[in-house]
């Protein structure tokens, strides 16, 4: 079915798209932000060599393509230590509030490959956190969480990682947590110990457990009014009494009716603890 | 603030932050439109150009958030590390999916996005840089019935982005900086 030239998608096509994969399948995209998600089916044409047509086709016909489409339109873009002031705010803002729990559950909400849930435990393994830890990593898309349980990142971005790691202030260094080989790196096991990864979808799944700390970085923005509203109303009711809720430093709870059971703690990368 | 039926994209890169504050500058203080300024810039770097102007013209001038509304009378910059697209309601959307022609924000992502909401009114400029992004927004703009500027090659710091997309696209108009500026005094 392969076309020569570029076939493009129309928001009525894509709309149609999105019912038709509601239908047929579990997955609900009729949140989703259009544009963003218009271009991420238009990339998925490209890619196949598809047009409209054939689209609605497999989406209908061939196994697994729902699934296929999915982690394709999904966005798995993530870094170590990305935003590195974000960490030095965790260490300073949230970690003193957290050091009086027992015991302490993290869930990092679309967590791709587990980049940001690596950085979080050696975080909590230098402030001495870690060993009462238990962070929970999800995602929608099966393939990134498969990458994040086998921890292994090529050496390029592993020098991109230690850059943003000694910008956040740690003192220590990236390779005290990695082993080198080859081309690639593998985050070592103390660091992998205390987390599990499994598939969670914002936009349809339920509450799974209760936390102390949420985060959930550039996912929303993905999400249209609605759909980010229902997502904050879940993290609330996931959050533990003085639990936080981190976003992305583009995603701002303020302006939304929930922020009335949040206190800011830090404005310029969105933390927030609930308090009623 | 009331959404905008008309927008301005302003696309530059390298060798163009002199022309855009410039630009800026010679704005009236009332007009009807949306103008939106995407630069290249390096996200771990935090530059105050919003600010530093915003206190110069007296006027707000603020980042493009997710999912606010793109209101007439305003000048929004696109924050750097995400694409800024335009939604079909008029809102912006912020996205951190992969860099096109090695660059988020991407001046073609704004541009094509602005171009399906806002077809006929929706007007682009690009400006010098020195890579090629933006012809492809340019080509798009044009496409949906609006109109397109390129800063003349000969006066941009940097050619290559203006002269890709007037090589591309031939219906774009080539302004000097003046005329640029002019331009945008004489906005209503």
């Amino acid at each position: 079915m392969a076309k020569l030239s570029v076939s493009y998608i129309s928001f009525i096509e894509l709309q149609e798209i999105v019912d038709l994969l509601g239908n047929v399948s579990g997955y609900d995209l009729s949140g989703y932000s259009k544009s963003s998600l218009k271009r991420r089916i238009q990339r998925v044409l490209d890619l196949e060599r598809m047009d409209v047509v054939d689209l609605k086709n497999a989406i209908t016909n061939i196994e697994g393509f729902q699934t296929y489409l999915m982690n394709e339109v999904t966005v798995n873009v993530t870094e170590m230590f990305r935003d590195p002031r974000y960490y030095a705010a965790l260490r300073s803002d949230v970690f003193p509030y957290l050091q009086t729990y027992p015991q302490l559950k993290f869930w990092s909400a679309g967590c791709s490959t587990g980049e940001e849930v690596y950085s979080l435990a050696i975080l909590l393994m230098e402030s001495g956190l870690y060993d009462r830890s238990f962070i929970y990593g999800t995602d929608i898309n099966g393939n990134v969480l498969e990458s994040a349980r086998k921890a292994i990142y090529p050496l390029k971005k592993i020098k991109v990682y230690s850059e943003n790691y000694n910008a956040s202030g740690s003192r220590g260094s990236l390779s005290d947590y990695y082993t080198a080989m080859y081309e690639a790196a593998i985050v070592n096991t103390e660091v992998r110990k205390n987390i599990l990864f499994s598939q969670h979808n914002l936009a349809a799944d339920y509450i799974f457990n209760e936390f102390q700390f949420i985060s959930c970085r550039n996912v929303l923005i993905y999400f249209d009014m609605e759909l980010q509203n229902k997502v904050f109303n879940l993290f609330y009711n996931s959050l533990a009494e003085f639990g936080f809720l981190c976003l992305g430093s583009k995603e701002t709870l303020l302006n939304r009716d929930i922020m009335s059971n949040f206190k800011v703690i830090n404005k310029e990368f969105n933390i927030y603890q609930k308090i009623r | 603030m009331s959404k905008a039926d008309d927008i301005i994209l302003i696309g530059g890169s390298a060798g163009s932050y002199n022309l855009i504050v410039a630009i800026i500058e010679s704005l009236p203080s009332y007009f009807l439109y949306a103008i939106v300024v995407i630069i290249h810039r390096n996200p771990k770097f935090t530059t105050r150009i919003e600010d530093t102007l915003a206190a110069r013209l007296h006027r707000p001038i603020i980042q493009a958030g997710d999912k606010t509304i793109v209101s007439k009378n305003m000048i929004y910059f696109a924050v750097p590390g995400y694409h800024l697209l335009v939604e079909p309601d008029r809102t912006f959307s912020l996205d951190n999916s992969e860099q096109i022609q090695f660059s988020r924000p991407s001046i073609d992502v704004l541009f094509e996005t602005a171009a399906e909401t806002y077809g006929k009114r929706c007007t682009a400029f690009l400006l010098s840089g020195a890579n090629k992004d933006g012809t492809d927004g340019i080509r798009m703009v044009k496409k949906m019935g609006g109109n397109t500027f390129a800063q003349s090659p000969d006066e941009a710091l940097m050619r290559t982005m203006p002269e890709n997309a007037i090589r591309a696209n031939q219906e774009i108009n080539i302004l000097t900086d003046q005329e640029i500026i002019s331009y945008f005094r004489n906005l209503r």
